[in-house]
């Protein structure tokens, strides 16, 4: 915290018609910070995105970006750039034709072409059309035309869609490291592990509205009780040993769970997770996996937006071992 | 609204900068000429129009019904010349359909607008950029029609004089200058066309139907030219300079349909343009319900060109001698016996009689049209016209039938009926070998708008 303000938003209202996209929104992003918007569909972020890309104005509020005040559609300054929805891409052009395009209208240097493909790791198929192109590599190749103009504050929107693991990993590198660089980073995802692993902080919005902004280890922390998987060596044991912990409530399995799996999911406060951990290697319960059922993230979005957590195949959310 | 502060130790962030127009336009300029159906229209045009001549040219049934048609033995300038008339016809606007048409709906389904003006920071930019660039590939395919079908007809049948629509005939340099300036006239109702194909495309949405818009136009636009309107309403249409350029091809140009078909096309492009560009400038490209199509293009975008419509025939009814069809008796009379006059002249030089001038020929016609109980007036084919002159040295005063089907654009087919020495046989033997006999059949053109009469 402390650096300079990227993105001050005060009571920023945008309606479309009837529909109220967002309501009396607040935000603040500061250079070097990636913020994370996130929210169920329809909540507001696109809008939000745009409104910071100057694609429209808001009909009241104010809303300052790099210092300039965002008053009309197409006032964000020339240090903005990014995208919403999806990458633009037009696919009979190559990579590196949709790049040298984007050069040019907005004064990039040529080899900032090479070195923006380079970074998204399309160099290989730069001279390819892109209307072959996976959604895997259109996202990648957005974000390379996002970071083209070496921008001040980048907005993407699901920059990981679509991306497999070693491709995320490569996004998540580059939106780090231009982060570390000073550059102000607001994304939307609704991947709660991205958002866990490249945010500072996070701002939740649901039908328009804010209803939690602020670091993303408290946001955890607000989330209150979380379900853990508990998988032992003795389930009947476990499970007695869990029924004394205090603060610690064994949960029906849910239909999710794998055929003839006998682990136990808890209900509990970290602490008293811990509590329960302690007690059972103290039983000689030995203990083989635990995790939360649901990501701690995925958790507090879930509760506050209102949404029953879902039962997710195990895979979802790795187990601690 | 509430007051902030503003945020401590903030580097001043950079202005907002459109990107330069010159840059935009070369990028939508780019987009275009790298879709493959462009590319593909290119090709046709460069191409087609020059093979379409040198096949025909070179073929014993000639294209007749075509203004030029019959002539396209007797000269490379002939087949040039259908090839403008059918360009005129379907080719152009459907040229502006698949080109201007689809250069707004195209990033509607690509989902690329968002990105576009992030990139370039100005819609007006954008829009300018596009129309510019929809512009230039389209000024690129009148080229290659105009350059394709010259060059293949030339080739094909040479360069030789051609017998304009007044019999007169026109060659070297003013042929050429003519030919260059009906093919710039035709631009200003390609670009009224090209225009409603943006509007269409910036109204429509990534609806199809924006594409076909100029198509549609040409459509109801042929349907109704085919209907008995009065002159001052044909004269108003945008597709009037579709027609109007035949006036160029005589010895004395009438330019009053062209100059009118030519400032109609304009205003329709103008304010074509002015109405999408206005449409678009209030699209909200965050809405994600919007696309730009839906019902406000019956208010904001048909009323203004509906209107235009009202204003156009209301002007050209007061500013111009436009009455009735425009076809009457004396202007039939006058147009035949001039154009008999050139073309038996045309005739005596093929047989290698002694030259005769016009004002030797004192050539005149005596039309009717329908009988006693029809009124001469307006287009048919029915109009019988009997045309006579007279021989230098001879007091005998020669006469021969036609008959006449006069279209309402002013353009007619004269179909001899005899003496069979004169305009009854298909060829005659010249000086050089057998050749199309001038007087048989040939097409004229009724001065739509003759300047008023000095009594």
């Amino acid at each position: 915290m402390g650096g300079a303000s990227a993105v001050r938003a005060r009571g920023v209202v945008k309606t479309f018609g009837d529909v109220v996209a967002l309501d009396h929104v607040d935000l603040d992003v500061e250079e070097g910070q990636v913020h994370g918007l996130v929210g169920p569909n329809g909540a507001g972020k696109s809008t939000l995105l745009g409104l910071l890309l100057g694609l429209t104005a808001a009909d009241r509020g104010r809303l300052e970006v790099l210092g300039t005040v965002v008053g009309r559609t197409g006032a964000a300054p020339a240090d903005v750039a990014g995208f919403v929805d999806e990458p633009g891409l037009y696919p009979s052009l190559t990579p590196r034709q949709n790049l040298a395009a984007l050069a040019s209208l907005r004064d990039a240097h040529a080899d900032d072409v090479a070195w923006a493909l380079d970074q998204v790791g399309l160099t290989e198929v730069a001279d390819d059309r892109v209307r072959g192109f996976s959604l895997g590599m259109r996202q990648r190749l957005g974000l390379a035309s996002a970071m083209l103009t070496r921008p001040r504050l980048l907005v993407l929107d699901e920059p990981t869609n679509g991306l497999d693991p070693g491709a995320r990993r490569q996004v998540h590198a580059v939106v780090a490291g231009l982060a570390a660089a000073g550059t102000a980073v607001v994304l939307s995802s609704h991947r709660m592990d991205d958002l866990a692993e490249l945010c500072s902080e996070v701002t939740l919005l649901t039908t328009g509205r804010v209803v939690f902004a602020g670091p993303v280890e408290k946001l955890v922390a607000e989330s209150g009780e979380i379900d853990h998987l508990v998988r032992t060596t003795d389930p009947a044991a476990a499970r007695s040993v869990a029924e004394q912990v205090p603060g610690v409530r064994v949960v029906e399995p849910g239909t999710g769970r794998r055929p003839g799996d006998d682990a136990l999911v808890v209900r509990g406060s970290l602490t008293a997770v811990d509590e329960l951990v302690v007690r059972l290697v103290c039983a000689g319960v030995q203990l083989r996996e635990l995790g939360p059922v649901v990501a701690p993230l995925e958790a507090a979005f879930l509760a506050l937006t209102g949404d029953e957590p879902e039962d997710r195949p195990d895979d979802v959310v790795g187990p601690l071992r | 609204m509430s007051a902030v502060a503003t945020a401590p130790a903030v580097r001043a962030a950079s202005a907002v900068r459109p990107a330069p127009l010159v840059r935009t336009y070369r990028f939508e300029l780019l987009k275009l000429v790298t879709q493959w159906r462009v590319r593909l229209l290119l090709l046709a045009c460069w191409l087609a129009p020059g093979a379409f001549v040198g096949i025909v040219s070179r073929q014993s049934a000639l294209p007749a019904d075509t203004v030029f048609g019959r002539l396209m033995h007797a000269t490379g300038w002939s087949g040039a010349l259908v090839v403008l008339a059918f360009a005129c016809l379907w080719a152009l606007p459907l040229l502006t359909a698949l080109v201007a048409g689809d250069v707004f709906a195209v990033e509607d389904r690509l989902g690329t607008w968002r990105h576009l003006l992030v990139a370039v920071r100005s819609p007006r930019r954008v829009f300018a950029g596009k129309a510019l660039a929809s512009a230039t590939v389209i000024g690129l395919l009148v080229l290659g029609l105009a350059a394709s079908g010259l060059v293949g007809g030339l080739l094909a049948a040479g360069n030789r004089p051609l017998a304009g629509l007044d019999g007169y005939p026109l060659a070297g340099a003013g042929l050429a200058g003519r030919y260059v300036l009906a093919w710039l006239c035709v631009l200003a109702p390609t670009a009224a066309f090209a225009a409603v194909g943006l509007l269409g495309s910036v109204a429509l949405g990534r609806s199809p139907m924006g594409l076909v818009t100029p198509a549609v136009l040409a459509v109801a636009l042929a349907v109704v030219q085919l209907l008995p309107l009065p002159l001052a309403v044909r004269l108003a249409l945008p597709s009037q300079g579709f027609t109007a350029w035949r006036g160029l091809f005589v010895e004395h140009v009438a330019p009053g349909p062209l100059v009118v078909g030519v400032l109609v096309a304009l205003a329709w492009a103008v304010v074509a343009t002015a109405v999408a560009y206005r449409l678009f400038l209030r699209r909200d490209f965050t809405n994600p319900a919007d696309d730009g199509s839906g019902r406000r293009l019956v208010l904001t975008g048909l009323l203004p060109l509906a209107a235009l419509a009202a204003v156009s025939v209301l002007v050209v009814s007061v500013a111009t001698p436009a009455t009735g069809s425009g076809v009457d008796r004396a202007r039939l009379e006058t147009s035949l016996a001039t154009t008999y006059g050139h073309l038996y002249r045309l005739q005596s030089q093929e047989l290698g009689r002694p030259d005769v001038t016009e004002a030797q020929l004192q050539s005149s016609a005596a039309c009717d049209k329908g009988g006693s109980l029809v009124e001469d007036e307006g287009p048919g084919n029915d109009w019988r016209c009997v045309v006579s002159w007279h021989l230098p040295g001879a007091r005998a005063v020669g006469s021969a039938v036609y008959q006449l089907d006069v279209a309402a654009d002013g353009r007619y087919v004269a179909d001899g009926d005899g003496p069979q020495d004169v305009n009854g046989f298909f060829l005659l033997r010249a000086r050089y070998g057998t050749a199309p006999n001038p007087l048989w059949q040939f097409d004229g053109l009724v001065d739509l708008l003759p300047p008023p009469r000095k009594d």
